[in-house]
């Protein structure tokens, strides 16, 4: 039995059904990744189990955790899971803590809510988690603001508030794609550390293939706000199915150092998502290189190929 | 860095720069008012009725007028540098004891109206943010813009006849009761019955302001990603509104009632003209009409150091809101 199933997940705005029909499930102490390039409804997906997706978008379908539909839940219940059963950090750790308050203010204010900690307790609770994160003397930064710290330092910070109150999924939305190369790996390890200390799900966004070999248990690969596979990270690294996994893998810097360097340049994938929008079949026919007829009209279901493998391509073998 | 070193560190530096602009404003108007037509001995000389050329120019010795300008100008700095404003030829007395008189009130009557403004100000415009777009946002929004272009003097004379003539609540002028002496609390509270008018009419023009300000910071602040993971702690509207959006959106407020300080004074001319309340302003407007430099000086001298002091209470204050601040100053 899944921790957090989604099904049939689907964020519309006016303008463009950012998530269509998107389903996924997440087990305990597990990593999935959620891959896809910008623009693919990775964040809305993220935002839309949250229950914070931005007006005026509606969300509909289902998203069972612990026995009940968050979709369904009132503002009210999903505030007391908010923080504490679900939590998320977001991808641009110099914006997203608040510039007036200290940080060791604004890890308390979360235990202080969900913990009914008091203050002081709060405020000890706030240096051990900046500990957890390895940031150095957690004593005395829990008094800084958030201006005086790195981005690498501030992404630990937010981590050490998501994970304040144990939570059983944290959601990490790009997590280092602001941070430099030298720290990203850092930050990944702690978050893959404290998943399995904590015994948390952790659903991984990065628009970044080459960070899932190393760090996630399943990938999903989105396009346009769809599944478009669903693999483990080595059969997805070794063979991609879908010729836009496969045009992923091509465009990784991580992955294709070498091929980087004799060549001077990443393989790109030809045009962009917008060619998404309106298209009757499927959403990547425009950019595909194995494209047939048949994909303009009629849009591709997902197929089960061996285990745990599924891939929306009819092409694809 | 500390709060308590940044604030000490702020007002230091303050205290320093405002020399300067203090000797700067003050020579300023010195030789400003020394273009208005006319000075003390004409007037006074008017008012005996019968005035002769000797008349005025014994008048004029007698107060020192005669002298060439940048001596008397010298003097002037020299009386300041003696803590002296000199003396005001009309009344006859010096001017420090003049403006000690009228002070208090115009203090009592300038706070009470920024203390109103900024309350009823920022809670009237985090109303706006939190209901924007709807009725109640567009109500507020446009009483407040009413407020906004009516002028201070028409709103004092309306609520004067609205709730002194036609009520009968409240005096319509004057800062205590005419022969009933009372002490204490009781002296305090006719003190407020008589503030609530003058206070009410000065305030509202800024009440508007301030409505605005905060309500455009606020929708600004919330839209910003602080605002987002504070909601992703799961923390109701209101507390992210008031900890996280209210918060942030006070600094650029607050850097307006700073700047207002000087306005306020400004329309505490009209308005204690209107309510005949006995302060500064008033007597800045008498002091006009009589050409008694003086004393107008002496006033305009206090109200830079008062636009000063404002200032730098903001800084304080700023650089207790804003800890980003240490890092530009
Ligand atoms: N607030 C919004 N209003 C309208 N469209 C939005 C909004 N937020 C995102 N979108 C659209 O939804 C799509 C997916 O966005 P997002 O989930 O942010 O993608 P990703 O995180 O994968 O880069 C994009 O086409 C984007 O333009
Ligand atoms: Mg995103």
């Amino acid at each position: 039995m899944a921790l957090l199933d989604v099904h049939d997940l689907t964020v519309a705005f006016p303008s463009v059904t950012a998530v269509a029909g998107l389903s996924f499930s997440v087990h305990e102490s597990e990593t999935l990744a959620l891959v896809g390039e910008s623009g693919s409804g990775k964040s809305l997906t993220a935002l839309a189990l949250m229950g914070l997706v931005p007006r005026p978008g509606r969300v509909s379908g289902a998203v069972h955790f612990g026995g009940q539909d968050l979709l369904a839940l009132p503002e009210a219940r999903m505030r007391q899971l908010r923080g504490r059963d679900i939590a998320m950090i977001f991808q641009e750790p110099m914006t997203s803590l608040n510039p007036v308050l200290t940080i060791g203010r604004q890890i308390a204010e979360t235990l202080r809510l969900h913990e009914g900690l008091s203050a002081r307790a709060a405020r000890l609770r706030a240096i051990e988690l900046l500990d957890l994160v390895r940031i150095a003397d957690p004593g005395r930064q829990v008094d800084s603001h958030a201006h005086r710290l790195s981005g690498g330092m501030r992404q630990r910070v937010m981590i050490a508030m998501a994970i304040a109150c144990n939570p059983r999924v944290l959601i990490a939305d790009e997590p280092t794609t602001a941070l430099d190369v030298t720290i990203q790996a850092q930050v990944l390890d702690l978050l893959d550390r404290l998943r399995r200390d904590l015994g948390m799900a952790l659903i991984l966004i990065t628009h970044d293939l080459g960070v899932v070999g190393q760090w996630a248990d399943r990938v999903v690969v989105m396009y346009a706000g769809r599944k478009v596979e669903e693999a483990d990270p080595i059969g997805l690294l070794r063979r991609p199915l879908h010729p836009y996994s496969r045009g992923l893998l091509g465009a990784s810097p991580r992955l294709q150092a070498r091929a980087h360097y004799r060549l001077g340049r990443l393989a790109e994938i030809p045009g962009s998502m917008a060619s998404a929008l309106g298209q009757a079949g499927c959403p990547f026919a425009p950019r595909c290189d194995v494209r047939q007829d048949k994909c303009d009209s009629v849009a591709p279901a997902l197929r089960e190929m061996g285990e745990a493998r599924l891939v929306a391509c009819p092409v694809a073998a | 860095m500390s709060t308590w070193r940044r604030v000490t560190r702020t007002a230091r530096r303050t205290a320093l720069q405002a020399v300067p602009s203090v000797l700067a404003i003050l020579a300023l108007n010195f030789l400003l008012l020394q273009l208005a037509p006319g000075d003390a001995a004409d007037v006074m000389a008017a008012q005996t009725g019968s005035p002769t050329a000797q008349t005025v120019l014994e008048l004029r010795s007698r107060f020192g007028l005669d002298a060439p300008l940048l001596d008397r100008l010298a003097a002037y700095l020299d009386n300041l540098a003696h803590f002296s404003l000199g003396m005001s030829p009309r009344f006859n007395v010096s001017v420090l004891s003049l403006i000690g008189e009228r002070l208090p009130g115009t203090l009592a009557l300038m706070l009470t109206a920024l203390g109103i403004a900024l309350v009823v100000g920022i809670a009237l415009g985090a109303v706006m943010a939190r209901f924007a777009g709807r009725p109640l946002d567009r109500a507020i929004s446009v009483i407040s813009l009413c407020c906004y272009s009516i002028p201070g003097f028409w709103i004092g004379l309306m609520l004067v006849v609205v709730f002194s003539v036609k009520l009968d609540w409240l005096p319509s002028g004057g800062m205590h009761s005419v022969g009933i002496e009372e002490s204490g609390l009781a002296a305090l509270l006719d003190m407020a019955r008589h503030m609530v008018l003058p206070a009410a009419s000065l305030s509202l023009f800024f009440v508007a302001i301030y409505a605005r300000l905060t309500r455009a910071a606020m929708l600004e602040a919330q839209e910003q990603d602080f605002a987002r993971t504070a909601r992703a702690k799961g923390l109701s509207p209101s507390a992210v509104a008031i900890r996280h959006v209210l918060r942030n959106a006070l600094i650029p407020v607050t850097t307006m009632a700073g700047v207002h300080v000087g306005a306020l004074l400004g329309g505490s001319v009209v308005v204690e003209t209107v309510f005949s309340w006995p302060g500064l302003g008033r007597l800045a407007f008498e002091s006009m009409m009589n050409r008694d430099f003086n004393v107008l000086l002496g006033i305009l001298f206090l109200s830079s150091l008062l636009v000063i002091v404002a200032n730098a209470g903001v800084d304080i204050l700023h650089s207790w809101l804003d800890p980003r601040i240490e890092d530009v100053g």
